[in-house]
């Protein structure tokens, strides 16, 4: 577990232990997935997937041009969200099954 | 009986006597002699899409282009009276690279008041003019305007750039882009311009990747987890059958059903879309783009299940406009008879909130994981394509007709192009 020190809104304190998922691409997302094991995204998915409507809501007050480090925080663990959904919720496994050593990289994406 | 009408011939493929019924063969895919041919009867003679124009939003913006199977390495610029050209990025002097950063072969962008060569400073205006020239009086009777960078034949159509690289062909972009082009004239492309682009180096042959994205036969099979498990079983039973196919010269469009939003059983779906109300169709709730309809040339079938058109302009540049307001576009660069960069750019209206921008992004990585099952799919067949097996010819049913279209095309440029050589000579 990440014992680096990311900033996350107070009400949503209980998710600093993944902390580490706060990072701020698809690039970096998709890299800590393919090197965890599936315990690990299954703990990050239990977590945070009954987290995601709240965190919405929160992030919906904000103006997404302008958010606090601990709101963007929040925002990037939604997105890695998105992408643990794959392995937890359809292949069982990290990486794309019969994918083996194609990838496709991230070149350009939002700022935020 | 098809859930869609086909044409009165019976089939899509019929309707287009020219692209033949039979089995057929993938010689075109695994020849490095033939992929020589298509580099100077396509890569050099067609119009190709190499970029859009929020890339070079101000004076002096500029990006270059690798295109290996042209041939050559462009400088494509935004000039100080805005008009955007392309010109081959070489320096008159003696032939250096004239753009490029740390590596020479590596695609670079930027800003700048003008163009400076790193081997003697020979510097250029952006409208490609030599203005400067190192110790000009050391040189025997240099008339600067003799000099100007080589420039190439670029046109913008609705805001994506396209270049030339045949001075012969004089035929507009436009009218190159034919009736698919101007169908979907006036869709707002420039009010999309939260950009997700991503970039693959594939180990097939350029067309087996435009194959497997032009038909969808393959998608209850190969992406099959992808639905909950008895969504698939449906969808497989079910097999794939388009709305409709067109063909316009070398250009072909499939118009598709799906991505029913919300759907009619939220069980249909994973729990995270359920969650974000979105998936590989994208967002459910459409942004306001400004449409009070859509151009005539989307969804023209009229079909109220309609899900998006995947637009092929060869040879290698597909725009796929989906139902809820978003689009995709893949392009496709050779670099050997058997390899190709492939690249997908998803393109969204900026989304208003957290909300939408992670909705957003549900749809961009579906996209890749479906993508990586795509491309792996690839190296597979590439790799028992140019193996030694007997087995030489391959049946293509009436949902692949679009690969047949983009076979035929590909070896009816290359036959001309050989003809207008032997004639030449």
């Amino acid at each position: 577990m990440t014992t680096t020190k990311v900033s996350l809104p107070a009400e949503f304190a209980d998710l600093a232990p993944f902390a580490g998922w706060a990072l701020p691409n698809e690039s970096a997302r998709y890299a800590k997935r393919v090197a965890s094991t599936m315990d690990e995204l299954q703990a990050f998915y239990d977590a945070m997937f009954p987290r995601l409507e709240a965190a919405m809501t929160y992030l919906d007050k904000l103006s997404l041009d302008a958010l606090p480090d601990d709101a963007k925080h929040l925002l990037w663990m939604c997105c890695a969200l998105v992408t643990v959904s794959f392995p937890v919720e359809v292949w069982r496994q990290p990486r794309v099954p019969d994918a083996g050593a194609s990838s496709i990289d991230e070149v350009v994406g939002p700022a935020v | 009986m098809p859930h869609f009408k086909k044409p009165d011939e019976g089939s899509w493929t019929e309707h287009y006597p020219s692209l033949g019924t039979k089995p057929v063969s993938y010689a075109d895919s695994i020849s490095p002699e033939f992929y020589e041919l298509e580099r100077d009867a396509i890569f050099r003679r067609t119009w190709l899409n190499v970029g859009r124009v929020e890339q070079l939003r101000k004076k002096g913006s500029y990006f270059t282009r690798e295109l290996q199977a042209a041939r050559t390495s462009l400088v494509i610029v935004r000039g100080m009276d805005d008009k955007i050209r392309a010109f081959h990025n070489i320096c008159r002097h003696r032939g250096n690279k004239l753009v490029w950063s740390d590596y020479p072969g590596e695609e670079t962008s930027g800003v700048c008041r003008n163009f400076t060569c790193k081997y003697h400073g020979w510097r250029y205006e952006l409208d490609g003019k030599l203005a400067f020239v190192q110790q000009e009086q050391e040189f025997f009777a240099l008339d600067k305007a003799d000099y100007p960078l080589a420039a190439v034949q670029c046109e913008v159509w609705e805001g994506f750039i396209f270049v030339n690289l045949d001075p012969a062909n004089t035929t507009p972009v436009r009218d190159y882009l034919g009736k698919f082009g101007a169908g979907i004239e006036g869709y707002p492309f420039h009010k999309l311009t939260q950009v997700h682009k991503y970039r693959a180096e594939i180990r097939s042959n350029w067309k087996l990747f435009i194959d497997a994205f032009t038909e969808f036969y393959h998608a209850p099979v190969l992406h099959a987890r992808q639905a909950v498990a008895e969504e698939s079983v449906k969808l497989r039973e079910y097999g794939y059958e388009a709305i409709a196919y067109e063909i316009d010269g070398p250009h072909g469009v499939v118009s598709s059903w799906g991505g029913m939003a919300p759907p009619k059983d939220l069980n249909m779906v994973k729990p995270i879309e359920r969650v974000l109300r979105s998936g590989l169709f994208g967002p459910w709730e459409p942004p306001d783009i400004g449409l009070d309809q859509f151009p005539p040339g989307l969804n023209p079938a009229r079909h109220k299940a309609w899900g998006l058109d995947s637009f092929l302009f060869f040879p290698n540049f597909m725009v796929l406009i989906w139902k809820p307001n978003w689009v995709l576009t893949y392009n496709y660069w050779p670099t050997s008879y058997n390899t190709h960069i492939f690249e997908g750019t998803c393109y969204f209206a900026p989304p208003r909130n957290a909300r939408e921008r992670i909705a957003q992004e549900l749809a961009v990585v579906s996209f890749k994981e479906y993508g990586l099952q795509d491309a792996n799919t690839l190296e597979a067949t590439q790799s028992m394509l140019e193996s030694a097996t007997p087995v030489k010819t391959f049946p293509l049913n009436d949902q692949e007709i679009l690969l047949r279209l983009l076979h035929v095309t590909a070896q009816r440029y290359v036959r001309e192009y050989q003809q207008t050589k032997a004639r030449a000579a």
